[in-house]
């Protein structure tokens, strides 16, 4: 199919186009030159007086594999809401927790066009990519733990950086992931012992390793094989009084690298690492440091991990966090050791305004996104852990107007005006900048050139939203903001129309990408001590591990080197 | 001469929830090696469905699938059961069968493990996988299961022989069997502990209360257990580094059942604050996991989901095959790869008795008796391919070593969704 996106007003970052009528032509799934097409074969869609963006890009959340399933499970008083009756679509459920089919619908309604999956636990690739291939309408990715992973221990001790890449090659090929996250990088294997590593330092209970070391060694690796994605970092320390510390220590350790193209590390969910104080009682922020020093830097990222009040369910690969939670809070707990990988837990939750702590989460998050230079911080509440994906609308309006930060500030605990600066804050973001932290720079922070933008030859992933950026007041139409981006009048995914109005009118399946490094190491180097891991150490045949590409919907290989 | 006969391929194992990923099958001569006495009895020659039939008559598949089509899109609201012994691929063909017609969804975790659900529900729980145990466990209590009988190698693969990264030998763990008779699985114990049938839930109150320190709150004796071997197993308990609860239907299905698991999960989550404690159910079917876990990610729930009205409710106890079939609620079932008639009460039979019912199996078993239409299929794990959870939700591919005429049970289910969606929407244009 052929579309013109006729007199629609563009904002597209990575091409330098801010509020500019023109008009958009797609041809065979991508953004073409008008030469490319027969005005009279296209299909016409007016966009007079409305806003044209490329699909949104949600580059961190937990939408597919054993946890959120595990979630769903755990939750059914989550699935008593009911989004969509079965008919030409599937019948799509849940209030923060979703079907898959309801992901991909909700995603698309809202105008998102590619969605990550932020932790896959390599021995589950095959679930985690079972439920990607459940999720319609948008375009898929996962990412891999390597940070407890025995294998990734033993190289980084013995500082074989030729075997660890050859390590990540192996595993992003057998799990079909596309590139290298790293979850408390030694704590949860300290967990197995009851135990967390918390600082930088602390020794990894029986290897001879720090998570200093990790994290160093696996953002060497990462860039000698030139991924599309950098190290992608949940930190040590998470949810803990004065833990900005451990977090600005670890920026710190990306120091000595660099990329012409992207950052080196991007740290995620920031808002969970960036408390000062040193217990609950005289917890503070430190939004204000964190962001001073990711300004004052050009290699690293981060996305804000922004709680929503209202429900949420924490789930990470953070398995002695979640147990400290489940220990705070008295809630439900699901605990998952998995092999010699790592592990994860999940703990259902609830933010509360009028609490101090929660409404202080609150805050930092909004901080982080209004103190951090916009081409270096990325919109996510970490769904489900910070919230629903779904409000990704309220975070956009209010990082582009104090008005209805003030308005929010009066329903919160006053504990915030204490201990956080948001306040005083006087930063308004504009939408220009909002539309880049939701499409241009996570498709950039992920290494995906063909998304996140309008350009010629970029996949025609388009929403249509009914704003004019002419004439609307970000700073006072905040209600305006929210409504209009909660809901696109056009989600165009790979060239057709998937949603109109807000309401689905097609359904189709996305891609799946996974990067391929294998050609640039010999895998003959690894190729005993992963025999000899398997014998010894995995409860599974060396030869029934991992995912095949055939297996999957509809993958997209990406070949690095 | 037999060796040269001899053609070994690598398979896994698709009969109980073990999934052992590490045997051998003879596609030659039809026989499986390194198999135990169960999964060995599945990889030999069996007794097959010959053809599709109808009324007992033999017909195409186009014919019987048709028919079968016809029957789901006539009843008001059919019952489609069984899916643990099928692969996720024709489950979650099947949860969207169901979707479609309005039917309801159940599998044989309803009459089994799903008072484990329940308390995951309640507790939540606290886990790990079958490679953790046998790198870490140091003690392992085997409570209400019999592994020896029901799970055969699971004991020397993953959880009492099985050595690892800290258990390098037998004596480096301690086995406990707790269980209201002497099982074969006792004969492997350090420690076997026959407890008074029902008493499960007093006897881990009593271990909670001892670990708490509470030592006063336990009388002398508890589910006919001294209060001294009691105080022995706290304490084995607390002073051990990793350990596992794996527990049977000896607990699901007794008195209390889920909640004497809910209480279970309570004595782990207080054993984490001493030392490192997992639980986990010792599940039956190979993909009983998958049976739950694909209509989780469908639909949000495991198991009783009812779609009557247009989205998905769930409630065990009213949308279980059991109540739903006494009660005489639905009007038509489909039972795919489980055989009801033969393991269900009388009272449930005989409603499956009086409705059109569509049986999808490669073998014929008590439930071909009561069938409409029957479907043969394809063995998944020799015929057919597909994706099969192991009991502790570690994915595997099961394969397809041996070519057949029978469909594989995705295909069937894939063609019955087609004729159900053509005659629906030809329903939707009238």
């Amino acid at each position: 199919m052929m579309l013109h996106i006729k007199n629609g007003v563009v904002i597209d970052p990575k091409n330098n186009v801010n509020a500019e009528k023109m008009d958009v032509f797609v041809k065979d799934g991508k953004i073409v030159d008008e030469s490319d097409v027969k005005r009279e074969d296209c299909k016409v869609i007016d966009a007079s007086n409305k806003l044209v963006v490329a699909g949104g890009v949600d580059m961190h959340a937990h939408i597919a594999g054993s946890k959120i399933n595990t979630g769903r499970e755990m939750r059914p008083e989550e699935m008593r809401v009911v989004r969509n009756i079965a008919g030409k679509f599937r019948a799509a459920i849940g209030r923060v927790l979703l079907t898959s089919p309801a992901i991909g619908y909700e995603y698309s309604k809202m105008g998102y066009t590619t969605a990550f999956e932020a932790a896959q636990p390599p021995v589950g690739a095959l679930h985690t990519h079972e439920e990607l291939d459940a999720i319609p309408l948008v375009d898929k990715g996962a990412l891999p733990v390597f940070g407890n992973w025995h294998l990734v221990f033993k190289y980084v001790a013995e500082k074989d950086i030729e075997k660890l890449k050859t390590f990540i090659a192996w595993a992003l090929e057998r799990t079909k992931g596309f590139g290298v996250k790293v979850v408390n990088p030694g704590g949860v294997e300290a967990w197995m012992y009851g135990g967390n590593c918390k600082s930088l330092d602390d020794s990894v209970p029986g290897f001879d390793v720090t998570p200093r070391e990790i994290i160093t060694s696996l953002i060497q690796a990462t860039e000698e094989l030139k991924l599309n994605h950098s190290v992608h970092l949940h930190c040590n320390n998470l949810g803990t009084p004065g833990n900005y510390q451990t977090t600005l220590e670890t920026m710190k350790l990306a120091g000595k690298f660099s990329n012409d193209k992207r950052q080196v590390l991007h740290v995620t969910h920031v808002q969970f690492n960036s408390y000062a104080g040193s217990s609950w009682r005289d917890v503070g922020s430190g939004a204000a440091e964190i962001a001073k020093y990711v300004n004052s830097v050009d290699n690293i990222t981060i996305d804000m991990g922004q709680p929503i009040f209202g429900h949420a369910t924490a789930m990470t690969g953070d398995a002695p966090f979640q147990f400290t939670l489940h220990k705070l809070t008295g809630a439900r707990w699901s605990n998952k050791d998995s092999e010699i990988e790592g592990g994860a837990g999940i703990v259902p939750l609830i933010y509360l305004p009028k609490n101090p702590i929660h409404a202080l989460q609150w805050a930092i998050g909004l901080e982080l996104g209004l103190l951090i230079d916009s081409d270096k911080v990325v919109l996510s509440t970490d769904y489900p852990n910070g919230g629903p994906f779904t409000e990704y609308p309220y975070i956009m309006a209010m990082l582009m107007s104090k008005k209805m930060r003030e308005k929010e500030l009066e329903r919160v605990s006053p504990y915030v005006q204490k201990a956080t600066n948001l306040a005083a804050i006087d930063n308004e973001k504009t939408l220009f900048e909002l539309i880049h932290m939701t499409r241009s720079l996570p498709s950039r922070v992920l290494g995906l050139d063909n998304k996140g933008h309008l350009g010629i030859g970029a996949d025609a992933d388009i929403a249509i939203y009914d704003l004019n950026p002419e004439n609307v007041d970000t700073s006072n139409d905040f209600e305006t903001v929210y409504k209009t981006f909660k809901k696109a009048v056009y989600t165009i995914k790979g060239g057709e129309i998937v949603v109109k109005d807000g309401e689905l009118v097609k359904d189709l399946w996305g891609t799946t990408y996974w990067v391929d490094a294998t050609g640039k190491v010999s895998m003959e180097a690894i190729d005993a001590d992963l025999d000899e891991y398997f014998a010894n150490y995995y409860s599974l045949e060396r030869s029934n591990y991992g995912v095949e590409e055939a297996w999957l919907r509809n993958a997209t290989k990406l070949i690095m080197g | 001469m037999a060796e040269e006969a001899e053609k070994l391929v690598n398979v896994i194992c698709t009969f109980c929830g073990s999934v052992c990923d590490d045997v051998q099958f003879d596609v030659e001569k039809y026989k499986g090696k390194k198999f135990c006495k169960l999964g060995g009895s599945k990889f030999s020659k069996k007794e097959r469905i010959k053809s599709p039939m109808i009324d007992g008559k033999e017909v195409s598949y186009e014919d019987a699938i048709e028919k079968a089509a016809e029957i789901l899109v006539n009843a008001k609201r059919p019952l489609l059961y069984g899916w643990a012994s099928t692969v996720n691929e024709a489950i979650r063909l099947g949860v969207i069968l169901a979707e479609r017609v309005g039917g309801i969804y159940d599998q044989c975790a309803s009459v089994c493990h799903a008072p484990g659900t329940l308390a995951l529900i309640e507790e939540g729980v606290p886990g790990g996988s079958l490679g953790q145990i046998k790198n870490r466990a140091d003690m392992v209590v085997f409570w209400g299961s019999n592994p020896m009988e029901a799970h055969p190698r699971h004991p020397v693969r993953y959880s009492v022989r099985a050595k690892g990264l800290l258990i390098k030998s037998r004596k480096d763990r301690k086995v406990v069997v707790i269980d209201v008779r002497k099982t074969k699985s006792a004969n492997m114990a350090d420690l076997f502990i026959r407890i008074k049938p029902g008493y499960d839930y007093p006897i881990i109150s009593a271990l909670r209360a001892l670990i708490k320190g509470e030592e006063d709150a336990v009388p002398d004796e508890v589910g006919g257990v001294s209060k001294a071997q009691l105080k022995e197993l706290a304490e084995m308990m607390k002073s051990a580094k990793y350990g596992a609860i794996l527990y049977g239907l000896g607990v699901t299905q007794s008195r209390g059942r889920d909640r004497n698991i809910e209480n279970a999960i309570k004595l782990i989550q207080l054993l984490n604050r001493h030392t490192r404690w997992i639980i986990w159910p010792m599940r039956g079917h190979y993909n009983v996991v998958g049976a739950g876990e694909v209509p989780a990610w469908e639909t949000g729930f495991t198991y009783a989901i009812d779609f009557s009205r247009g989205y998905p409710r769930f409630s065990p106890g009213e949308f279980s095959a059991n109540e739903v079939l006494q009660r005489g609620d639905c009007d038509a079932a489909l039972v795919i790869a489980s055989d009801p008639a033969a393991h269900f009460p009388r009272a449930s039979v005989a409603h499956l008795k009086k409705i059109p019912v569509i049986q999808i199996d490669p073998f014929p078993n008590m439930t071909t008796l009561v069938s409409d239409v029957v479907i043969p299929s394809a063995i998944a794990g020799i015929e057919a391919e597909g994706t099969a959870y192991r009991m502790d939700g570690i994915p595997f591919r099961v394969k397809k070593v041996i070519d057949t005429d029978y469909w594989s049970d995705e295909e069937i289910l894939k063609l019955i969704l087609e004729k159900v969606n053509e005659k629906l929407s030809a329903e939707e244009v009238v």
